[in-house]
């Protein structure tokens, strides 16, 4: 591996002061479950690597039924899933972020990162997409806010312009009547990328029970997360049936622009696409009819 | 011979003696060895699947401060051809000098073009960067059929087909054709009600051993070489450095580090030879190598992929008359597929009276083919027991009485004339058939039970072994097998059972090659058939050397003296074995023995496997919900470690069958060379494994012991095929039975 | 540009230990390389085998995907530290009685991993046996008496710790 320096930045500042200094040179460390790996591998070279699991704001880990969920960057999958199942929210992000890895991947791998690395299988981008999360990034010009949908820009790109970072993820509370899930593929049960992956949420209103909203986003048939409007506006004003589900299914197997490599072939994840996002519906609506808390 | 025999060790269930070192980490294996002033090193491989090299320039890396020196083919011996046996395959030592650094050609993504030592493997993997090889980047040949064509890129300057004994004159990237002929097919399928034929892919998968390749070397000024390494023989290391550096084989000294799997992966040389020169360049020092999962996946390794067309026909009442096997086996960059042996697996486990099988050895632009674990087996075995599943289908016969009805017993003759002795084929099948889990209702929608035969023959090669008796009456043992997985368990016991001793009095010690006599490698499902008799030979003697000491001290002739239930006795004398040999010293001091064997016969091994999956058929996913594998081991020494040998034979075969396999892009580079993406099942992939251990006692053994290792990775894939046409109505032709190909086959995708 | 060597102070099964490292150095290669720890098995070497388990500050990790100079202040459990002063950790001695290991290569990172899940969670199924283990890769025993050998050593260590009686 290239030698390289490190800094354990203690505060905001010193993290983006360093990164800023660097140019395009330094990485911002949080699990490190993908960095350490590229390192090693030549795929990435840096001169520095910012530490940012000293920096407080970005281990925040908080709920408010007001607010949503706080999620900082550095909060590694397997203690923002027990806090999640421990309180019983937001089990759709709960499922897809217990993906990510095997046990020991998911003592180190943080939310943050997964976004960060810009997989276009990641597992947890599209379960935020369907969550309307938001990326809190910070950098030289202070804080902005992005939409998770946009942050990923290609495949292992961002949005991140040179200096920031992203410090936290914040998700908006689940309103009543919402329900959301994320399902992948893989020919592994566990230790594996997904050949494809979908998130859907929805909300019901009324009696009988009406879709309100509803998000679908697809993972690993497209450079990047997809976030598939035209499925989710399928849903709005319908009944939650199965033919529903298939339908938004069938534009999110429209929307998906997949190719042949070594996990899956293109038609395999196109067939996925409509298959998992039915699936992950079906789940969506469940929580959705049982208060959020399935 | 020994089945009335009741056993006090053998088929008890002790726990290994180096059982302590391996669950606390103590344990040394190849890569936890230091010592003073070691050099690491870093391989520059090739990133072309087949290209030439023009030139390479090492000057930058030899310059960068803490390189230590810098290899290329330039600096190995340009070796004569000559075939040499490996045990389980044979190697051509020129080819294999050629793999070891690639010498006017790379012929394989991963190729090893030069290498680097230097004070810390950072700096040698920054060194690497440095190396600045010039290529002319030629088409790749990555598929067997592509390679048979005669328009194909050649590989080889000098590969000339072997026709069935006759050498050709084209240049050609079939190294050989073989031919084995039994009857007169074209009458038998005359004869037939009912014929099946049917063409099978299957892509080439590795032995994936967790524990990657790795060698120390010291290369001393008196020209001494030592060399510590993972392998499954040392004696055939140091065979091989031998050729491979064409030095005298007294100069080397090989020594067995612990190892971490092997499955036959790790019998050929890779790294030991560069780590030797790199020892000898770098001032002497020694030298460490390791390899990553890339460098294992792209370099090492692999089995052969495959194509296989399979021919049978069979009479209304079940008794196949004809079977006939066309196989190509990419033999990777050189020859050396394990095509024949294919060929004896693929309708081994029948008694057929007509059979035709044509084998083909094809190079292709892979890593060079090594042994796995019944090497060229598997896939043999995938097509023909998926066409004899669809032979009963046809016939309406329960798909283990269509194979008992034909199965091989002692006294039938394999499709080359060689007889059966006594084998456990009809017992294996009946026990499969008389299971509870074939019987078992199996509700469900997209469920379905497949079974499978498989057949090994198993192999006997040198052993040695050497003891001496402690005063305190336990017995210390020097063997030359490696222990892959338990054998020094196995092996103290015959010894121990020989003896009439406790297991635990014995003390086993895997020895370098300098320490014991020749000893094959742990391979072939050899080790606990013969080293097992190489100990209860050393046994034996010892028995006799110590009827001896107990003669001298009661005044009597050897011959009067017996040895029973572990105590000599000579009239109204005795003495426990301990007891005799506390009293060494008053007899002539220690009592030691060295025996080596060289078996000539062996028993052939048979396994029959029972699975259910359940197939979904919106993703095309297989799962195992159940499995069950019946085996005939002969006399099983650890019952334990039996059953695990039978239960990773299993797992590897449905790795084989469902996740594994090689993905090359067009130009020939190996794209899943990760653990994360060459996918072997997680613990969460596979359910229990239930095994049946059928003893049908090896006539050829001392202990009836047959060789188990092998046959279990014969059966799963074509199992497991079987119950997938059973679940949802498609026969699956093409290996790995991925999610992808059962979709495609589904018609979803 | 040479990065310095950076002073790390860690606890290693329960010892202060101290080390100097650089940077691109990972924990795996300092616990082996310097500080004489080969129980952790250096093998894939990115995080896909689970060889190389150890527990920092308590939490399962690869110590191929830590950098070393993140242990600073932390303590880390290997392999080495998981047997009391005399004999065996009941999961070792399971491991053996099971025949639960061949080559023995992947063991010490199985046994880490178990005895992870055994603090976290003293009655595992069999299924969240094989969930947990799912990161540590085992090629030579289909993992079958792996899994026995974790769940009866849970419940032995269960009984021992309660004086439960076990149902056979």
């Amino acid at each position: 591996m290239r030698a390289f320096e490190y800094l354990s930045a203690s505060s905001v500042r010193e993290a983006v002061e360093a990164l800023a200094a660097r140019n395009g040179r330094a990485r911002v460390l949080a699990g490190g479950t993908d960095l350490i790996v590229q390192l090693r591998e030549g795929r990435r070279e840096v001169d520095l690597v910012v530490d940012i699991k000293a920096i407080p704001e970005a281990n925040r880990l908080e709920f408010d039924l007001q607010t949503g969920l706080l999620v900082g960057a550095a909060v590694p999958c397997y203690r923002m899933v027990g806090f999640l199942n421990a309180a019983g929210i937001y089990p759709g992000l709960a499922a897809a972020a217990g993906l990510v890895g095997g046990t020991q991947i998911q003592g180190r791998a943080t939310l943050g990162g997964n976004l960060c690395n810009a997989s276009p299988a990641a597992d947890t981008i599209p379960a935020l997409i369907v969550h309307r999360a938001a990326c809190l990034i910070t950098g030289p010009q202070g804080e902005r806010e992005l939409p998770a949908e946009d942050f990923c820009t290609g495949p292992g790109q961002t949005a991140l312009q040179p200096g920031e970072f992203l410090l936290a993820l914040r998700l908006p509370p689940e309103p009543e009547g919402f329900g959301a899930h994320y399902v992948r593929f893989t020919p592994r049960n566990e230790m594996d990328i997904a050949v494809a992956g979908a998130g859907a949420s929805l909300r019901l209103a009324g009696s009988p029970a009406r879709i309100i909203e509803a998000r679908v986003a697809l993972g690993a048939v497209a450079p990047t997360p997809l976030l598939v409007r035209e499925a989710g506006a399928s849903l709005v004003g319908k009944a939650p049936t199965l033919e529903a589900f298939e339908e938004a299914g069938r534009l999110a197997r429209e929307a998906a622009r997949p190719i042949d490599d070594m996990r899956g072939t293109a038609a395999q994840r196109r067939h996925l696409s409509g298959v998992l996002v039915r699936r992950a519906l079906e789940t969506a609506y469940q929580r959705a009819s049982r208060g959020g808390d399935a | 011979m020994n089945e009335k025999e009741t056993y006090r060790v053998i088929g008890t269930r002790p726990l290994r003696p180096d059982g302590a070192d391996k669950v606390t980490g103590r344990a040394l294996y190849g890569a936890d060895l230091r010592l003073p002033g070691m050099l690491y090193g870093a391989v520059l491989r090739s990133p072309h699947a087949h290209a030439r090299i023009l030139s390479i320039d090492t000057s930058a890396a030899e310059a960068l401060p803490g390189v230590k020196a810098v290899v290329t083919a330039a600096d190995l011996p340009d070796v004569e051809a000559k075939v040499a046996s490996l045990g389980e395959g044979s190697v051509n030592t020129r080819y294999q000098s050629w793999n070891i650094l690639a010498r006017e050609k790379a012929l394989y993504y991963g190729h090893a073009v030069a290498v680097v030592a230097a004070a810390s493997v950072h700096i040698a993997q920054e060194a690497v960067k440095l190396i600045r090889v010039n290529y002319e980047v030629l088409p790749p040949v990555l598929d067997v059929l592509q390679a048979m064509q005669a328009d194909a890129p050649i590989l080889l300057r000098d590969l000339r087909t072997d026709e069935l004994g006759e050498k050709g004159s084209a240049l050609t990237n079939v190294a050989a054709h073989h031919q084995t002929k039994k009857g007169d097919v074209e009458r038998g399928f005359q004869e037939a009600a009912v014929t099946v034929e049917r063409e099978f892919h299957t892509a080439t998968v590795h032995q994936g051993y967790i524990e990657p390749q790795n060698a120390t070397a010291l290369y001393n000024q008196d020209g001494r070489i030592t060399i510590w390494c993972s392998t499954q023989g040392s004696f055939g290391v140091r065979d091989q450095l031998k050729d491979i550096l064409d030095v005298p084989v007294a100069q080397i000294k090989v020594v067995p580090m612990e190892i971490g799997g092997g499955f036959g992966g790790k019998n050929n040389v890779y790294l030991e030879p560069l780590a030797a020169l790199l020892s000898k360049k770098s001032g002497h020092k020694p030298v460490r190598l390791t390899m990553n999962h890339a460098d294992v996946l792209s370099a090492t390794g692999p089995t052969s992929g495959s194509v296989i067309r399979v021919k049978m026909g069979a009479r209304k009442d079940g008794r196949i008359t004809a079977a006939q096997a066309w196989l190509a086996y990419e033999a990777g960059a050189f020859p050396g597929s394990p095509v024949t042996s294919g060929m004896g697996v693929i309708f081994g486990p029948y008694a057929i009276e007509n059979v035709l099988l044509d084998g083909y050895d094809v190079v292709v632009n892979k890593p060079p083919a090594a042994a796995y674990r019944a090497p060229g087996g598997t896939n043999a075995a995938f097509a023909a027991e998926v066409v004899i599943d669809e032979l009963a289908e046809k016939l309406g016969m329960d798909p283990l009485d269509l194979r008992l009805l034909n199965a091989a017993k002692e006294g039938d003759r394999k499709a080359d004339g060689v007889a059966y002795g006594r084998i456990g084929c009809v017992e294996v099948l009946e026990a499969a058939r008389n299971h509870p889990h074939y019987r078992a209702p199996l509700p469900g929608k997209f469920r379905g039970r497949g079974v499978a035969a498989g057949s090994w023959g198993n192999y006997g090669g040198k052993s040695s072994a050497s003891a001496s008796v402690n005063s305190d009456g336990s017995v210390n043992l020097v063997e030359g097998s490696v222990d892959i997985g338990g054998s020094r368990a196995s092996i103290s016991m015959q010894l121990a059972e020989t003896l009439q001793i406790p297991v635990e009095s014995i003390r086993p010690q895997v020895a370098d090659t300098d320490t014991v006599g020749y000893t094959e490698g742990t391979y072939g499902s050899r080790t606990t058939f013969a080293t097992g008799w190489a100990v209860y030979e050393l046994g034996r003697r010892l028995i006799g050397l110590l009827c001896e000491r107990a003669a001298q001290l009661w005044d009597v002739e050897p011959g009067q003296v017996t040895y029973e239930g572990g105590v000599f006795s000579c009239g109204g004398q005795r003495l426990s074995f301990a007891e005799l040999a506390g009293k060494m010293d008053e007899t002539g001091g220690a009592v030691v023995a060295s025996v080596s064997v060289q078996p000539e016969t062996w028993g052939p091994a048979f396994a029959a496997h029972i699975v259910d999956v359940e197939v979904d058929p919106e993703t095309g996913k297989v799962d195992i919900l159940r499995y069950t594998a019946v085996q005939d081991v002969g006399k099983a020494v650890h019952p334990a470690y039996v059953e695990g040998q039978i239960q990773g034979g299993v797992a590897q075969g449905v790795g084989w069958g469902l996740s594994e396999g090689y993905y090359y892009d067009a130009q020939g580079r190996l794209a899943n060379a990760s653990l994360l993406d060459y996918r072997m099942p997680t613990s969460l992939d596979l359910p229990a494994i239930e095994t049946v251990i059928v003893e049908v006692p090896n006539p050829g053994h001392p202990y009836g012991v047959r060789g188990v290792g092998e046959v279990p990775i014969v059966p799963p894939p074509a199992a497991i095929a079987n119950a997938i046409y059973r679940a949802v109505g498609v026969r699956l032709t093409t290996l790995p039975m991925s999610p992808a190909r059962v979709l495609e086959a589904l018609g979803k995708a | 540009m040479t990065p310095g060597k950076v002073t790390v102070h860690t606890r290693i099964n329960g010892e202060e230990v101290t080390f100097l490292c650089e940077p691109r150095q990972s924990l795996l290669e300092v616990l082996r390389m310097e500080l004489g720890f080969t129980g952790a098995k250096e093998c894939c070497n990115n995080g896909n085998c689970g060889a190389c388990s150890v527990l920092l500050d308590g939490v399962l990790v690869n110590s191929c995907l830590v950098l070393a100079v993140e242990a600073e202040g932390k303590s880390i459990l290997t392999v080495e530290g998981i047997a009391p002063a005399e004999g065996l950790h009941l999961l070792q001695q399971k491991f053996l009685e099971h025949a639960a290991l061949q080559c023995g290569i992947c063991t010490p990172g199985f046994i880490v991993s178990a005895y992870a899940l055994l603090q976290r969670n003293p009655r595992p199924s069999e299924q969240e046996v094989r969930r947990w283990m799912a990161g540590n890769l085992c090629r030579c025993t289909g993992y079958d008496k792996i899994i026995a050998a974790v769940l009866d050593a849970a419940a032995c260590l269960r009984e021992k710790a309660s004086g439960e009686v076990r149902v056979p």
